[in-house]
């Protein structure tokens, strides 16, 4: 199939309606907007659900509902829209209902700016509200993952009754590239344990509440044995040129894109740089980390925050090699230059 | 309001305080327009003074049944016209 | 003898398992908790409209949080005062469902003020029960928003002062004001002529929903005798004496007669369908394209600047697509963040044969300038050997750089002799490619329409290309 020329935020309300996704409820904020006003167009125009809700908490709220009803159903905001939305996401995860959550991440911390960052790392993939619960977090880097990660959303989402989060930023959202869309739609699975109003689910209950300590225990090491299994089986990354690199160097989103320039340059130069871009969030490639850095493999982590990822890798890393930290903030995006300035010092 | 039909062999109207189910609050006794509903000097295994029917003077109204706050403590039975 | 039976209604289960512990048939309500008495009528009203297999009743936080013990219907229970947003969720995806919101007054009146608020505004068509019992019960007794002025409770010790909280909020009355809700109506627990009151307020907001008629709103003054200390006789006596004075009993809205019901048409779509709404349907196959086109293709980092309604992204967009259906990789960026400087409206394209790492092009071998601003802010940072196309028609100056290829070309002049200044752009691109000739100018006329919102223009603007392809055989002839 030929590729449609389209915005990365518009790229996912396809993808999410072709996933079978029926109700959209969001709130506007800059710079996700385009997400909510793509939803309002095509969402009615194939018999599907648009509110703007009256905020970001009864949004999420409706998407409680929703998703408790059976349907596919997403939201999408950015930071100061997810700090509302907590409350919400830790409700979803302990009642474990499914559904997308795509945040486009601006610069914060408070109102912040407009433009990109990735401070909101923290905040959706440790898991943000209160409680032992993660979201499984999926972080495109191109229009084209923008759709696929949509579409790969719903289906985590359904598989593993969790909320999935698309983890993206500004410049993935407002840039334009050519997508590949699949050409049939799927249609949203009958759930069992859902709500459809009739007598065959009505012995149904959705609830996160359990007064017995030992049922609320139990319940909670059911949700950390489905948060381990996520991490066995789903983690998807992307390296490159990592075989005989002596630094890799790692980021997502737009810093992953930045990156592939600045490793293809030092290549050039016959410099052993290599890259890894993780895909999944959570779970974390914490096993290839590992084992480079068992090789005694040193990393360069790149991100548009104070440093919430790297946290991660040096988990990963347990002291076996170096881990450097590239950090920027307020929404400034570094050239290909800025971090080759930065690699130099340590290669 | 469709209501269940039995064969019983009391006098109708009458009505009946579940008493393992009473909370003792009292209302039925409040409420009750015949006066016909007292409490029990017994205590039932929830440790309330239950409400009773004191036998006589029930119309079968529903008065009761609708001021009892618990599902099923309360029960009214009226004469079904043959 | 037959006798007719008054008992517990059907709609409630047989046993509360889900309570657990030793009594299953008992609630968890205190006694003479109003609670007890709305689930009776609530659950009457299910089983007698055999409704009960088609309610999903949502458990809210306060101490009917465990409603779900008893109604043997559907049931979620939610956040604090969210009901009513769990509701417009439910009943958005089950249109014959009956969607009951349960919620207490700290929650509904209080955390949850705007949900509600906002849902009936939207006239969502649910049903919406609001015990009022002028304290928070399960917390321990402490204040709401609709304890009175000088009640004492556990966080206001002293009595409700309206200089520090503020006066009792009266939910009915605001929510009549509004256009939507169909029914609101405030009821009391006190005697039995309010509980029959109440009883018939029940069912008609629950006939309501049944029919489509939308969103109806009853709120129930309920005694609360462990919070208030007192008997439930004499919580019921101060309902009469305190509450209803400032909670008048009424009928504040009522247009259920004359209530257009809701229609809701449910029908599916085929894939074609599907792909025809989303704008897929008319992509086909991709282009065949000579191997060593795309091998040889030179990539074409570039930065195309200007003022704000000169066709600057949209000359972006055009290139982008154009190169796209050619099969090669292309990326577009409108300026954005830090990279917007000078006044200029920019984007960033890149036209490569190879994977497309960063989108942003800070560093083009290929500047187009509308204006001057673009040309002092973006002339430093092209590569050497790099192209500056400069619109001669208003950029003031010459280009200062001598390691440069520099086209100067009167893009607005020639736009507007053909009767359309916004074709200026198009005029550029037509001149880009036939002096780069990096691929065939013709290959923009397939592209333009996707970048036009007026279809009438398209003729236009192909002339445009053609005047942009004249100008540089005439002026700038490659040898």
């Amino acid at each position: 199939m030929q590729r449609e020329l389209i915005k990365g935020n518009e790229a996912v309300i396809k993808g999410a309606l072709l996933a079978g996704c029926s109700h959209y409820f969001g709130y506007p904020i800059t710079p996700a907007s385009e997400i909510a006003q793509a939803a309002a167009y095509y969402f009615p125009l194939l018999g599907g659900t648009f509110v703007q809700a009256e905020s970001e908490i009864a949004a999420i709220n409706m998407v409680y509902g929703a998703s408790g009803a059976g349907a596919r159903v997403m939201t999408a905001s950015s930071g100061p829209g997810l700090s509302l939305k907590q409350e919400g996401i830790s409700y979803l995860a302990g009642a474990q209902l499914p559904c997308v959550i795509v945040d486009v991440m601006r610069a914060g911390p408070g109102l912040g700016n407009i433009w990109p960052e990735q401070g909101d790392y923290n905040q959706m993939v440790k898991g943000g509200g209160h409680g032992n619960y993660k979201n499984i977090v999926l972080a495109p880097n191109s229009a084209q993952e923008m759709c696929d990660l949509t579409i790969l959303a719903f289906d985590l989402a359904d598989q593993y009754l969790n909320p999935c989060v698309v983890l993206t930023d500004a410049y993935i959202g407002q840039m334009m590239e050519p997508v590949e869309f699949p050409s049939t739609r799927k249609q949203a699975p009958y759930k069992e344990w859902a709500l459809y109003a009739d007598d065959k689910t009505k012995s149904n209950l959705v609830t996160s509440i359990f007064m017995n300590t030992h049922l609320l225990e139990e319940h909670n090491f059911k949700l950390q044995d489905k948060y381990n299994e996520i991490q066995r089986t789903e983690v998807r990354y992307e390296l490159l040129n990592a075989d005989d690199a002596d630094i890799v160097l790692i980021g997502y989103g737009i810093v992953s894109r930045i990156l592939l320039n600045v490793m293809e340059n030092f290549r050039a130069n016959g410099k052993k740089v290599g890259l890894l871009r993780p895909i999944t969030l959570f779970p974390f490639p914490i096993d290839i980390i590992g084992n480079m850095a068992q090789k005694g493999v040193n990393f360069l982590v790149a991100e548009l925050s104070n440093g919430q990822m790297v946290d991660d890798v040096r988990l990963a890393v347990n002291g076996k090699s170096d881990v450097y930290l590239y950090s920027r903030m307020g929404g400034a995006v570094p050239s290909v230059k800025d971090i080759e300035e930065a690699l130099s010092q340590y290669i | 309001m469709p209501q269940e039909i039995i064969e019983v062999a009391f006098e109708l109207p009458s009505m009946e305080v579940v008493s393992y189910l009473c909370k003792g609050c009292g209302l039925c006794v409040t409420h009750c327009p015949q006066k016909c509903i007292e409490f029990s000097d017994q205590f039932n295994e929830l440790g309330y003074k239950y409400a009773q029917y004191k036998g006589e003077g029930c119309t079968g109204c529903g008065i009761c049944f609708y001021c009892c706050p618990e599902p099923g403590a309360i029960k009214v039975y009226k004469k079904v016209r043959e | 003898m037959k006798a007719s039976v008054l008992q517990k209604p059907k709609a409630f289960y047989d046993k509360f398992e889900r309570k657990g512990g030793s009594q299953l048939e008992t609630t968890h309500y205190c006694p003479g908790c109003g609670h007890g008495i709305l689930h009776k009528l609530i659950a009457e009203a299910l089983a007698d409209f055999d409704m009960a297999d088609r309610t999903i009743l949502i458990s809210p936080v306060g101490c009917s949080v465990f409603a779900y013990y008893y109604f043997d219907t559907g049931n979620i229970q939610v956040a604090h005062g969210r009901a009513p947003a769990v509701a417009t969720g439910l009943k958005r995806v089950h249109h014959n469902g009956i969607v009951i919101s349960y919620q207490g007054d700290g929650d509904l009146a209080a955390i949850g003020g705007d949900e509600i608020l906002q849902a009936a505004n939207r006239g969502e068509n649910i049903t919406v029960f609001f015990v009022n019992n002028a304290i928070y019960g399960m917390t321990g007794g402490q204040m709401a928003p609709t304890t009175l002025v000088g009640q004492k409770t556990t966080t206001s010790p002293y009595g409700r002062k309206p200089e520090n909280e503020g006066y009792p909020i009266r939910m009915s009355e605001i929510i009549a004001t509004l256009e939507a809700p169909v029914y609101v109506e405030r009821t009391a627990l006190i005697d039995f002529k309010t509980i029959n009151r109440t009883k018939r307020a029940v069912r008609k907001a629950l006939q309501n929903q049944i029919e489509n008629k939308g969103f109806s709103f009853i709120e129930v003054l309920s005694p609360c005798p462990t919070g208030w200390k007192m008997t439930p006789p004499d919580s019921q006596k101060w309902i009469e004496q305190n509450m209803i004075p400032y909670f008048p009993l009424k009928v504040f809205k009522d247009i259920s007669d004359s209530a257009t019901p809701f229609t809701y048409t449910d029908r599916t779509y085929s894939d074609s369908e599907v792909l025809n709404i989303l704008g897929l349907s008319q992509l086909g196959e991709r282009k065949k394209v000579d191997q060593s086109f795309l091998e040889n293709f030179p990539t074409q980092n570039m930065k195309i600047a200007g003022f704000g309604g000169q066709g600057v992204l949209s000359a972006g967009v055009v290139m982008a697509a154009c190169a796209m259906n050619e099969n090669l990789e292309v990326s577009w960026i409108p300026s954005y963040g830090p990279e917007m400087r000078g006044g200029t409206a920019n984007c960033s394209v890149i036209l490569s044969h190879h994977r497309i790492g960063s989108p942003l092009t800070t560093n083009p071998n290929v500047l187009i300038v509308m204006n001057t601003p673009s040309l002092d802010a973006f002339e430093d940072d092209v590569v050497k050997d790099g192209l500056i196309i400069v619109n001669s028609s208003i950029v003031d100056r010459e280009v200062k750089r001598k390691d440069v290829d520099v086209i100067y070309i009167p893009l607005t002049e020639i736009a507007s002799r053909l009767g359309v200044v916004a074709a200026a752009n198009m005029v550029c691109l037509g001149a880009y490619l036939e002096y780069t000739k990096i691929m065939d100018y013709k290959l923009l006329y397939d592209t333009i329409p996707i970048a036009l919102k007026k279809k009438s223009l398209i003729d236009l603007n192909i002339k445009a290309v053609d005047e942009g392809v004249k100008y540089i055989r005439e002026h700038y002839p490659r040898s």
